[in-house]
């Protein structure tokens, strides 16, 4: 009887607790939009950048979320060292740009610099599969029936191990993604604030994500991904090489996650060995987001959080005073990360699993 | 036959390819070119040249493992591979005269071309080659060895790095004392001298020798003792052990100087947070990457209660301020678990990541800067001890050590009790199984929110005493690699494991504290012994024997059949 009552007390201030959270997160989002929009500091033009820009980099955190994705979907584990094949593909890029503006070749005309960027997508697509396999192969296969804390961790080591690989072969400093002077310029749409450079990030992503999409639907490996996703056993069983479908999933996310690695550093113009880790994290918040396991899912997921991370800010943030509101988009961020595992589990597209025992 | 003669051969060369691939990328990551600079063995041998034959020798020992069994065969398959090893190396030299390999791997430069080839240039492409065959015949033969001559050459080895290793922190304590003269003979400012090392190989081997040959061992001795005269024997033991034990912790910082006390009173400090995160993660299994947060909690609750500079609110004593750091720490455990306490395994440990970050980039943000001071953080935290008793012994530089040592202990003895507590069974119960657990009547979010709190507690204790022992704090200070020493020492630890806690403190804090140049690649090997760990002994060095018994339930069962033993370890 005293238990239960007390219990009941619990669970009721947890109702209450949770209940005053979500109020709060709602005072902060209506109110401050509404008083950044009152006080009319931003013009409509500088409203359009920011969203811009929250779309590239949404995209971004979309292409390397589709690994998170597919590789949970398949396996039920977090690869918690995807952002470092990310920053695998940003340096495979940047030695391949870097030798490509030396030749001249990279800025000669239009032509040949869109013909580097391609040869600089694949470069890193290349690297980072590459890499991804072999991660797989040494820290997750052994692991694939171990309890799930297991790979976890051990996925944890490999994100540590390959940063300082690449501290150690490349140094600490930070390198500087060569110019590319086309993606510089802005294109010509009626005073639209947008330059070569977003569109080429933003239709590179929709592109590689409407080929994955073709991928898992239409073609034959993709049909067996689905169905490993389903069931391992029963897939198994069907006449499906689990093992193989697993080493391409991997593959493919990784590709994904290279190609992010180039666009990254040809909007950033920088990388080092951490540039991996806070994107990566960042990415799979947007994999949650759309609802893990899902490839629309992740897609809409990236663009989100891009959106709220670079309109967020200054839109919530800026009309209820707070100095340098910019420093806090991560804050925006890590908190949505934790309103959506707590609110909605499920995601935006997703089934709910994060309760579920997978 | 034959096809099985050519098949192991072909496993030798994959495994001399692989060697070569551990050499590049120990050459390439500048470990050689880093440890270079220190000798093992004055004028003789340096670190770096160590970590080459040491390489040598190990593939060469696993490739003779691997060689088709036969006269002397194994011994050829070392220096294959060895062999191998060498021409990998030396053609990296060759491709790097002619390349500029240095415009992409910066370790790729002369400098570590000359340790190659002991600085002939390319002449010197015999020079890893031949060493490479020599060393990998040398790693053959240990394995071809007998048991009994085996042990003692591999004892003497791991004994000769290890001094080498230690001999600048013996030497420093022995040269005020009487011992001068036998510490300059013995030891150099780093490195063991010649005759140092010739002695310890004579004394190692010999007493291994002795050992070996000695009429029934001591074990044998033991064992044939009748049972109670056994067990009374082995609790004199114990007794005797950790009497010993406590003598040697509390004479340590007094015998080895400031700067090795200083490393030690930060082992201490990771101690008693390693405990605390080890009834969060080792007793009800929640993975919280966000350590930091309530570490950070702890230091600034502190730091502002304290502090006799600009942004100390009231100046309080450090004594005063710890329990509010640990209340206050344990109401912010509260607040970031009851909501995400639904959440289960991995989701957890990417929410608590997204905490810790939270708190790091708020503490160093201009919104709280007013109150934290942002980046510059607080400084003009005083001294423990030093307010209290002035002047007494226990003040001075080794007062957080015994600190912490003694709420290390405090943090022991909770877990303990705790650990066999009706609480603790339930939190093993929601650890093992949560819908049984819940099934079973237990209140799941109270369950963990206790544990989070109580490991969040203990994070702010952590916290205040690091206030204390640095007498600053800045955001800076709150980084996520906190968290992450934190969990990695209770993995390879042992999780759930006392003992095992203070084995990886002193193994991932401790070490790499010791060893400056090493720092900087103390991610690297906190990732590879991760890995490594989860791989091999995914229970950790000193388990506590339930996870030992679940990591371990189904190859029990299955290990008539077993044939692959890493996969037996990873078997749930």
């Amino acid at each position: 009887m005293y238990a239960s009552l007390v219990e009941k007390l619990t669970d009721l201030s947890i109702s209450v607790f949770l209940w005053g959270f979500r109020i709060a997160v709602v005072l902060v989002v209506v109110g401050g939009s509404v008083l950044t929009l009152a006080e009319g500091k931003y013009s409509g033009a500088q409203w359009l950048d920011l969203v811009a820009d929250g779309v590239a980099q949404g995209s971004i955190y979309a292409l390397i979320a589709l690994g998170y994705t597919m590789v949970y979907g398949i396996l039920r584990m977090i690869n918690f060292a995807h952002g470092e094949i990310f920053m695998a593909g940003a340096f495979g890029g940047l030695f391949t740009a870097q030798a490509l503006a030396q030749s001249g070749f990279l800025n000669q005309s239009a032509v040949t610099s869109l013909l580097s960027v391609v040869l600089i997508l694949v470069v890193a697509m290349v690297v980072s599969a590459a890499l991804a396999l072999l991660v797989e192969r040494i820290a997750y296969r052994p692991l694939r029936t171990a309890p799930r804390l297991v790979p976890l961790i051990s996925a944890i080591g490999a994100s540590y191990f390959l940063q300082y690989t690449f501290r150690g072969f490349f140094g600490p400093g930070i390198y500087a993604y060569p110019a590319v002077a086309v993606l510089d310029k802005p294109v010509p749409i009626a005073g639209l604030p947008i330059e070569w450079g977003d569109v080429l990030v933003i239709g590179a992503a929709v592109a590689m994500m409407a080929g994955l999409y073709v991928f898992t639907m239409r073609t034959k490996i993709g049909k067996a991904m689905r169905a490993v996703s389903e069931d391992k056993d029963v897939a198994a069983l069907m006449g499906i090489d689990v093992n193989y479908v697993i080493v391409v999933t991997f593959a493919v996310g990784a590709a994904m996650a290279g190609a992010a690695g180039v666009l990254y550093g040809l909007t950033f113009r920088q990388v080092y060995f951490f540039t991996g880790f806070i994107p990566g994290i960042k990415a799979f918040t947007a994999a949650v987001l759309g609802g893990i396991g899902n490839v629309p899912g992740a897609m809409l997921g990236g663009m989100f959080l891009g959106l709220a991370e670079s309109v967020g800010p200054t839109l919530f943030l800026d009309g209820l005073n707070v100095p340098s509101p910019n420093q806090l988009k991560d804050v925006i961020a890590f908190t949505m990360l934790v309103l959506v595992l707590v609110f909605r589990p499920s995601g935006i597209l997703g089934e709910r699993i994060t309760t579920k025992k997978a | 036959m034959i096809e099985k003669t050519w098949r192991d051969w072909g496993a030798v060369v994959r495994i001399g390819l692989l060697g070569g691939v551990v050499a590049l990328y120990l050459c390439l990551t500048g470990l050689v070119g880093v440890f270079s600079d220190r000798p093992l063995i004055t004028g003789i041998i340096s670190l770096g040249h160590t970590l080459l034959v040491l390489a040598g020798l190990i593939t060469g020992y696993v490739g003779a493992s691997r060689a088709p069994a036969g006269q002397g065969r194994p011994v050829l398959g070392g220096g294959l591979v060895g062999l191998i090893t060498g021409v990998m190396l030396a053609l990296l030299i060759l491709i790097g005269g002619q390349v500029n390999l240095r415009a992409v791997l910066l370790n790729a430069s002369p400098a570590l071309y000359s340790l190659l080839t002991f600085s002939q240039g390319v002449a010197g492409l015999w020079v890893p080659m031949l060493l490479g065959a020599v060393l990998g015949g040398l790693g053959g033969l240990i394995y071809v060895l007998p048991p009994r001559a085996r042990r003692p050459a591999i004892w003497g080895l791991a004994a000769l790095v290890g001094l080498g290793l230690f001999a600048g922190f013996l030497r420093t304590p022995m040269l005020t004392g009487s011992l001068s003269g036998l510490a300059r003979f013995l030891f150099g400012p780093e490195g063991l001298t010649p005759a140092g090392a010739l002695i310890t190989l004579v004394l190692v081997v010999g007493g291994m020798v002795i050992r070996d040959f000695a009429e029934p061992p001591a074990r044998k001795r033991i064992a044939a003792l009748p049972h109670p005269d056994r067990l009374r024997l082995r609790r004199v033991a114990i007794g005797v052990g950790l009497l010993l034990g406590a003598l040697v912790v509390l004479a340590l910082p007094y015998a080895l100087g400031p700067f090795v006390s200083q490393v030690v009173a930060l082992v201490a400090l990771y101690v008693l947070m390693g405990l605390g995160l080890n009834i969060t993660l080792g007793f009800a299994g929640l993975l919280d990457l966000g350590f930091v947060a309530f570490f950070a909690v702890g230091a600034y609750t502190v730091g502002l209660l304290t502090s006799t500079a600009e942004y100390g609110i009231a100046q309080w004593s450090f004594w005063a301020a710890v329990p509010f750091a640990v209340v206050i720490a344990m109401a912010f455990g509260a607040f970031f678990g009851l909501p995400i306490l639904g959440i289960r395994g991995d989701y957890l440990a990417i929410a608590t990541l997204g905490f810790g970050e939270i708190i790091r980039i708020l503490a160093g943000s201009d919104l709280l800067k007013p109150l934290l001071g942002g980046p510059r953080g607080i400084l003009n935290i005083p001294k423990p001890i030093d307010g209290l008793l002035p002047g007494h012994p226990l003040a001075g530089p080794n007062q957080i050590y015994f600190l912490s040592l003694v709420c290390a202990a405090l943090v022991a003895f909770v877990a303990i009790r705790l650990r066999d507590s009706r609480l603790g069974r339930t939190w093993m119960a929601v650890r093992e199984d949560e819908d049984v657990a819940e099934a079973l009547g237990v209140n799941l979010v109270q369950t963990k929110l206790l544990a989070y709190m109580l490991g969040a507690a203990f994070a702010g204790l952590g916290g205040a005493l690091f206030a204390g022992l640095v007498g600053s704090i800045f955001a800076s200070s709150m980084q996520l690699f906190v968290s992450i020493n934190v969990v990695s020492l209770l993995i390879v630890g042992g999780m759930g494991s006392i003992p095992g806690v203070v084995v990886g403190a002193i193994f991932l804090i401790g070490l790499p504290e010791l060893f400056r140049e090493f720092s900087v690649y103390r991610f690297l090997f906190y990732g590879a012994a991760m890995i490594a760990m989860m791989l091999r002994k995914p229970e950790g060095l000193l388990p506590s024997t339930t996870i030992r018994r679940e990591l371990h339930a189904g190859a029990e069962e299955e290990a008539p059949s077993a044939t692959d033993a890493v996969g037996d370890a990873a078997t749930p």
